[in-house]
């Protein structure tokens, strides 16, 4: 199993290990090298981004179906509990390593603006989350994929309660619980795996050969999917587990809100497509339609409370947790398209909601509120933002030309293969985000300028807002023009894996061995 | 007529003392220090700390050094059984005992107490608990266990002008003596019954782990012979602090000296711990079909009475508590799956390790933050803590961390691995309730971490007297933080416990 690690192999442990560098580097130096802080910084996320966008360009080149490229493997001392670090992405996640890696530079590039004492170890948070937004996708090993995952959820927290706006330290608090018991419990589901596939491997490829040989029986598959599903829909806030995000994402500060969002929240549904769906097709099966309801709750119940909200961060908390319900949708029809379109709408909606959350924060250090109705008249002041805010709102609505456009559409032809009244349902969220977000649009920068938009001389938007604005917009047009660009990849991925029809074998044997306490000490 | 020097020869050979140099180093580490203090009075608290530190400094890296070299496992007749279990729970000790001793350093400078009484004390308990792990008679068990416990009885109330430490330790004795009365009585009903010729299977040995499993295999349902051994089970339970056996936790950590405190919550639950693996899978285990449902509903109570109880705590030291009460729980569904899986004794030996570390870095974060009483520690005294000396705010974050299980930290892959046991034993509903511990237990580790870390601008941070570490003590948490993040990482530093 030992396979030589290419030259990208290391390019991808590297795109991994430099934010990390980066950040123990800026932790050491940060407080007595002002001058060094940003430099550091920049070089830890820009040197990923430069990575991920070498690493997809050799990729779409080879073109090698389901199959993991830039293998490569570390032991790190419990190899004999089939644990090791191994990395490598596939079709499904090389589309979402370019999303980490983008979503990474403009978040971090927003963050170094101002010049608060303690810069530094924000920079220092934010590039340890990059490192495990990196390490998740590019996790072979799921014991890794989910260690990765918490190491990139804990800065959220610290930052969420030193850096966050009103209610703070309630909402780290909330989120810390409820993010936890949900991490806990996919944690057990992995586990399940683990021990029920009787291989005694973490190792995500050989995991899937196997139970593609000796599927696990239905009663099985069904337990240890309602574990993934519960687990993994807490922590992407599948409805009626939400009711952290928009609370949370409404105190966090930009920067972890756009990671966490945009990236982070991903996580679960990758584990739904990347290990539930293939390792566990049954139990997929036999919760479909229960999933279909709740995310049909995701977008229509959560759209209408969405349409209810007058704080911008908490509308936008709550509109990435309706959106959050067609990814759901096209999981559920376990089609190839619906599968697909999915991955495609999670890279849309991460950059796209990454953008607003970096919008919004413009907005609202302008305007001094995060109250909407209490805005007005940005427009005449601030064009610019404007022009950015308008745009990514009709991407989050779904326009044509922007990426979400192709993974909502996708999901909906899926859908529609699988339960016509279903995606008639979805096809309202369409209406339902155009009003809000319209009417957000309204709000905030048409009408009567509100007293502190009339008084206040208001800048445009600063050079190190409009970069990573301007970084995340590039990626959305780009994408929603030429969807080829990702979607081969992920299509030639799904179909491999989801081609196998979903079959049902007998029980495992599971080796059960009663030994004592001395045959331990031999 | 020439005496028989034969004798002699055959006594020295058969008890072969090298086998167990590391107690009789600790021993006379002991006495060499009270024999110190005699003759050098003048440098009661220079030297002799400095030999006391040193010394098991050494002791620790020797023995961590020879960890695979195992003495033949049947020196002194029955009384001791050497094992790679035991080598590794010896080198767990020495361990705890140096922290106890930089923590104790810290607490008795301060407390003005004297010191050399305090190592000596703290060395015949790591001798103790090291006899105490190994022993596979009664007899021995017993003995080294009083050797423990009387010692800690002492440690309890070692501060004599606190009214707190005085009430803990009288306490401690009462409830102690009553759980040795209960251990000794189930002995004795053992013995009773094993040795009793009528009964088939009669032991030659009626005290000796190995005669005393015959016998239960052939008697698995004689009803005084196993009251007896539900008595020593809940003895040792007393140890480990499982609930219902518990009830002696909160005031006594709470009045003991913080490093005693420290002592009782990790060296002294880990021997409990492995003398119940001993006991249940060694003679007892005939008597699996009642200790594998009883240890299982305790683990149940023990997980959740820990977890729910800590939540409302403001004592820093009840937390503490309630917390190892927690984590007795988790390992307690360990020594369950160690009935049918192999790997759970390492999953425990595991977490032990990992236990050890992240603890003694919040204690000797504790010794740092405290008012005059040392019995009063509050949530509110951290206010801030991070702010005012961000070295021992990280010590604290990181250690609470690995004990909530929060990775990349030590605690996390602890229970993981004792996760993955559990999975393998198919014990679904304890691992349920541990998910549901694990979820409770978040909310006072990060209510703690939120008193020290998140700044509330309603409240005035209270400042209690906060002393300034000393270079050696930076050195001891650095590095006690520094294993809990890269064991995290690399787990082949413990690969030894495999």
């Amino acid at each position: 199993m030992n396979e030589p690690a290419t030259t990208d192999g290391y390019l991808l442990l590297g795109a991994i290990a430099v934010p990390l560098v980066c950040s123990i580097l800026l932790s050491a130096t940060g407080r007595k090298a002002k001058g060094l802080v940003r430099p550091l910084a920049l070089a830890g996320f820009l040197i990923p981004t430069v990575i991920a966008f070498m690493l997809w360009n050799t990729f779409s080149a080879e073109a090698s179906g389901s199959g993991y490229l830039f293998m490569t493997q570390a032991d790190l001392g419990l190899s004999s509990l089939g644990i090791n670090l191994k990395l490598g992405l596939n079709g499904i996640s090389m589309p979402l390593f370019l999303l980490a890696s983008i979503v990474g530079l403009a978040a971090g590039v927003y963050a170094m603006r101002g010049d608060d004492e303690n810069k530094h170890w924000y920079l220092v948070l934010l590039l340890i989350m990059q490192t495990g937004l990196l390490g998740v996708f590019a996790s072979i090993d799921i014991f890794f994929f989910y260690f990765f995952h918490e190491f990139a959820l804990i800065p959220t927290f610290i930052m969420i309660g030193l850096w966050g706006g009103r209610e703070r330290r309630y909402a780290a608090m909330e989120m810390t619980i409820y993010l936890t018991l949900g991490a806990m419990l996919s944690l057990l589901g992995l586990i399940a795996v683990y021990t029920k596939s009787g291989l005694n491997s973490f190792d995500m490829i050989s995991l899937k050969a196997h139970l593609a040989a000796m599927p696990l029986g239905d009663v099985v598959q069904q337990n240890i999917f309602a574990l993934l599903l519960i687990g993994f829909g807490i922590l992407v806030s599948l409805f009626p587990f939400h009711s952290w995000a928009p609370r949370g994402y409404a105190a966090a500060p930009a920067s972890a809100a756009m990671l966490h969002a945009g990236v982070l929240k991903k996580f679960g549904l990758y584990g739904l497509v990347q290990i539930a769906l293939p390792l566990l097709p049954a139990g997929a099966a036999h919760f479909s339609n229960m999933l279909l309801w709740l995310a049909a709750g995701n977008v229509v119940l959560i759209g209408l409370v969405t349409m209810t909200q007058t704080d911008l961060k908490r509308m936008l908390g709550y509109s990435s947790v309706m959106h959050m319900g067609y990814a759901f949708m096209g999981i559920a029809g376990f089609s190839i398209i619906g599968v697909s379109g999915a991955v495609l709408l999670m890279f849309a909606h991460g950059v796209s909601v990454a953008l607003l959350f970096l919008l919004a924060d413009c907005i609202c250090r302008r305007t001094q509120t995060c109250e909407m109705p209490e805005m007005g008249g940005l427009f005449k002041k601030t064009p610019i933002l404007c022009g950015f805010f308008v745009a990514a709102s009709l991407a989050s609505i779904g326009l044509p030309g922007f990426a979400n456009f192709w993974g909502e559409f996708t999901i909906f032809v899926g859908l529609w293969q699988f339960s016509p009244a279903f995606a008639v349902v979805a096809i309202t969220g369409i209406v339902i985000s155009a009003i809000y977000g319209l009417r957000a649009v309204a709000r905030i920068f048409y009408g009567p300028a509100s007293a502190v938009v009339q008084d206040n001389t208001i800048e445009d938007l600063a050079i190190c807002e409009r970069t990573p604005a301007v970084i995340l917009f590039v990626a959305l047009i780009a994408v929603g023009v030429f969807p080829k660009l990702i979607s081969d990849d992920i299509n030639m991925a799904i179909s491999d894996v989801y081609k196998a029809p979903v079959t049902t074998v007998a029980e495992p044997v599971v080796p059960a061995t009663t030994q004592d306490i001395s045959n331990h000490e031999s | 007529m020439s005496p028989d020097y034969g004798v002699f020869k055959t006594f020295a050979e058969a008890n072969q003392w090298l086998a167990i140099w590391p107690e009789l180093a600790y021993g006379t580490l002991a006495l060499l220090l009270l024999m110190l203090e005699v003759l050098f009075p003048r440098y009661k608290n220079t030297l002799i700390p400095r030999v006391a530190l040193t010394g098991q400094a050494i002791l620790l890296v020797v023995l961590a050094a020879t960890i695979r070299r195992v003495a033949s496992p049947d020196a002194f007749g029955e009384l001791l059984q050497f094992s790679v279990t035991g080598n590794i729970m010896r080198v767990f000790f020495a361990a705890c005992g140096l922290a106890v001793c930089y923590i104790g350093g810290v607490y008795l400078k301060r407390e003005r107490l004297p010191r050399v009484e305090f190592f000596h004390m703290v060395m015949v308990i790591s001798a103790g608990m090291m006899l105490l792990v190994q022993s596979t008679h009664f007899i021995m068990l017993f003995v080294a266990l009083e050797t423990v416990t009387i010692s800690l009885y002492l440690l309890v109330s070692y501060c004599r002008t606190s009214v707190a430490s005085l009430e803990a330790g009288f306490k401690y004795l009462i409830q102690g003596g009553l759980s040795s009365a209960i251990l000794l009585f189930g002995m004795v009903l053992i013995y009773g019954s094993a040795g009793n010729p009528l009964l088939p299977g009669t032991a030659g040995d009626p005290l000796a782990y190995s005669d005393i499993r015959v016998f239960f295999e052939l008697n698995a349902h004689n009803y005084v012979a196993v009251i007896g051994a539900l008595m020593v089970v809940s003895g040792v339970c007393f140890k480990i602090a499982a609930v219902p056996f518990h009830v002696w936790v909160g005031d006594i950590y709470q009045g003991a000296p913080t490093p005693v405190t420290a002592f009782l919550a990790v060296a002294s639950k880990a021997s409990g711990f492995i003398v119940l693996l001993g006991l249940v899978l060694g003679p007892f285990l005939p008597l699996a079909y009642i200790f594998k449902p009883l240890l299982a509903a305790l683990a149940v109570i023990t997980i959740l009475f820990g977890n729910i109880a800590g939540v409302g705590q403001q004592n820093v030291k009840r937390i503490m508590g309630m917390s190892g009460i927690a984590h007795a729980g988790y390992l307690l569904i360990g020594v369950v799956a160690a009935f049918s899986v192999e790997m759970a004794v390492s999953a425990i030996l595991f977490y032990l390790f990992v236990y050890m570390l992240a603890s003694f870095g919040v204690f000797s974060v504790m010794a740092h933050v405290s008012r005059e009483d040392d019995s009063i520690m509050l949530l509110e005294d951290y206010g801030d803590l991070l702010k005012d000396n961000p070295f021992l705010g990280s010590v604290l974050v990181v250690g609470l961390g690995s004990l909530a299980g929060i990775p990349p930290l030590a605690g996390f892959m602890g229970k993981l691995i004792l996760f993955i046991a559990a999975f393998q034993a198919q014990l679904y509903v304890l691992l349920g309730v541990a998910i549901v511990g694990v979820v409770i237990s978040i909310s006072y580790y990060f209510g703690w971490i939120k008193a020290a870390v998140f700044r509330n601008p309603e409240v005035e941070p209270v400042h209690s007297t906060l002393y300034i570490p000393s270079r050696t003590m930076r050195v001891f948490m650095g590095v006690l933080t520094l294993l809990t993040i890269s064991v995290g990482l690399y787990q082949g530093i413990l690969s030894f416990v495999f």
